[in-house]
């Protein structure tokens, strides 16, 4: 230690006191922390709420999808939570259980982001462009109704059915999505169709 | 205020006086077992809004999933099939979680400071940055709701969504929920509710239809409104008097100031003995 001053021994004492004391006071029970505490910060504050309709079943209740940041150029956005729309008539901010745990449906890694397609006999599935599905999926569906359209029933009366083929909607098919579906498919002839619409 | 979002009432080993001037409105939860269907949405929102994904377990041939709240499931469904009377069986499914009592056994018994708060609105919070990892609070626990993680070592429970709360807004289970059975407000407000709903279920033939708000604990801030009010116990076990252990009580209030005045003395006693004897001395061989 060599030479100590006075004034160095009695910072050394007044440090050394104030420890002992905080320390003891601790030990006592009387902690001298501040009585502060700070709940977990609310994690929606600035990000983009979104209005959509959950995809599952055919109620379609109102969703709210949060996502991270404002839409600005250079921050894609992100979905970090869904929830109920209050303001939503169906389910007035309600979900069910596969509603409420939308978050990992859309993030997930089974997830169908684009079609894809199994040849006869293949064991796989290939992704092949949207241009290629809907060409293949017209082509297939022109021949099959050439082959197999009924246009007049035995009495010989006019019904112009296609029974062979069928086609199924999505719920979260708006009203206009819902008519447009219909007016399609009923054209073609087809009997065997839902559009999911319960509402 | 600083770094303050809502009023603190208690503070876990701290004796420092919270400010407690301001008096604001105390929240609650309302769970009307009368109306769950066990669908378990409740569940899946509160890991959805927690961030929390639980390991996926395995099938115990019941419809408990998971068997038992754990750190990642802070609310959990509990069945139960029981024979009321004669001839009549009930499927009475309660919402297990924790109960946020206004005289919280985890609070008096955590030696942490600060890692457990208990806010004016009636919230009781853990502050895992705080926490230690004892386990106390499970002991102080009348429901045995805390869980201590193998990741972290540290307590977790249902925060009755106080970051939701503390922005206006409801617990996310109670949002999500379909049937209603879930409801949230004041606890005057939930209150007044459960007496509507146990006139209902009284008319329905439920004579002995109440709410389940236990003294024994002054009361908490997750409430039930029971079919069977008389015997709580046929819920899962949902005790019927729930009462801080003695043990704590003891421990907290009368030993651990004797404990710490021991502990002063012995360190005095030794500091007199330095001073009037001196110290040891040990002689060179």
């Amino acid at each position: 230690m060599g030479s100590v001053t006075r004034r160095q021994f009695l910072q050394f004492s007044a440090v050394s006191a104030a420890g002992l004391g905080a320390s003891s006071l601790g030990v006592l029970g009387f902690s001298p922390n501040q009585v502060l505490a700070e709940v977990r910060q609310y994690k929606l504050e600035r990000t983009t709420e979104t209005r959509n309709t959950c995809p599952y079943c055919s109620v379609a209740c109102g969703l709210l999808m949060y996502s991270l940041g404002d839409k600005a150029k250079n921050a894609p956005a992100e979905i970090i939570h869904i929830e109920g729309d209050p303001d939503h008539p169906v389910n007035r901010g309600t979900l069910c259980p596969k509603g409420a745990g939308l978050l990992d449906f859309v993030h997930s890694p089974n997830r169908l982001k684009y079609p894809e397609y199994r040849a006869p006999g293949s064991d796989k599935f290939v992704r092949i462009s949207w241009d290629e599905a809907f060409d293949r999926i017209a082509r297939l569906m022109k021949d099959d109704r050439d082959k197999n359209f009924i246009a007049k029933n035995a009495d010989g009366a006019t019904v112009n059915r296609w029974l062979s083929t069928g086609f199924l909607a999505a719920s979260a098919s708006s009203n206009e999505t819902g008519y447009l579906t219909h007016k399609v498919v009923r054209n073609l002839g087809i009997l065997a169709f839902d559009n999911q619409a319960r509402f | 205020m600083a770094l303050q979002s809502l009023d603190i009432t208690r503070r876990s080993a701290t004796t420092t006086p919270s400010p407690g001037v301001r008096e604001t409105q105390k929240v609650a939860k309302l769970i009307d077992i009368s109306k769950c269907i066990g669908c378990k949405a409740c569940q899946v929102a509160c890991m959805e809004w927690n961030d929390l994904r639980d390991e996926i377990g395995t099938n115990h041939g019941v419809y408990d999933n998971p068997l038992d709240l754990t750190d990642k499931s802070w609310t959990v469904m509990r069945f139960s099939e029981v024979e009321v009377e004669k001839g009549k069986l009930e499927w009475l499914i309660r919402k297990d979680g924790c109960m946020h009592c206004a005289d919280p056994g985890c609070l008096k018994a955590c030696p942490a400071p600060g890692a457990i708060v208990q806010y004016s609105n009636g919230i009781v919070d853990f502050h895992e940055e705080n926490c230690i990892g004892c386990g106390y609070c499970i002991t102080g626990c009348p429901f045995n709701i805390p869980r201590i993680s193998k990741k972290d070592s540290k307590a977790y429970k249902c925060t009755l969504c106080s970051d939701r709360v503390s922005v206006g807004m409801e617990p996310a289970c109670v949002k999500t929920c379909p049937t209603g059975a879930l409801v949230f407000g004041s606890k005057e407000d939930m209150i007044q509710h459960a007496e509507e709903r146990i006139v209902d279920l009284k008319s329905r033939g439920y004579k002995n239809a109440g709410l389940y708000d236990p003294p024994g604990v002054g009361g908490t801030h997750v409430m039930y409104v029971l079919q069977h009010a008389d015997q709580p116990q046929i819920y899962n076990d949902l005790p019927k008097d729930p009462q801080i252990s003695l043990l704590v009580e003891l421990w907290k209030g009368i030993l651990k100031p004797i404990m710490s005045l021991g502990l002063g003395l012995a360190a005095l006693t030794g500091f007199l003995h330095y001073v009037t004897v001196g110290p040891k001395e040990t002689e060179d061989d």
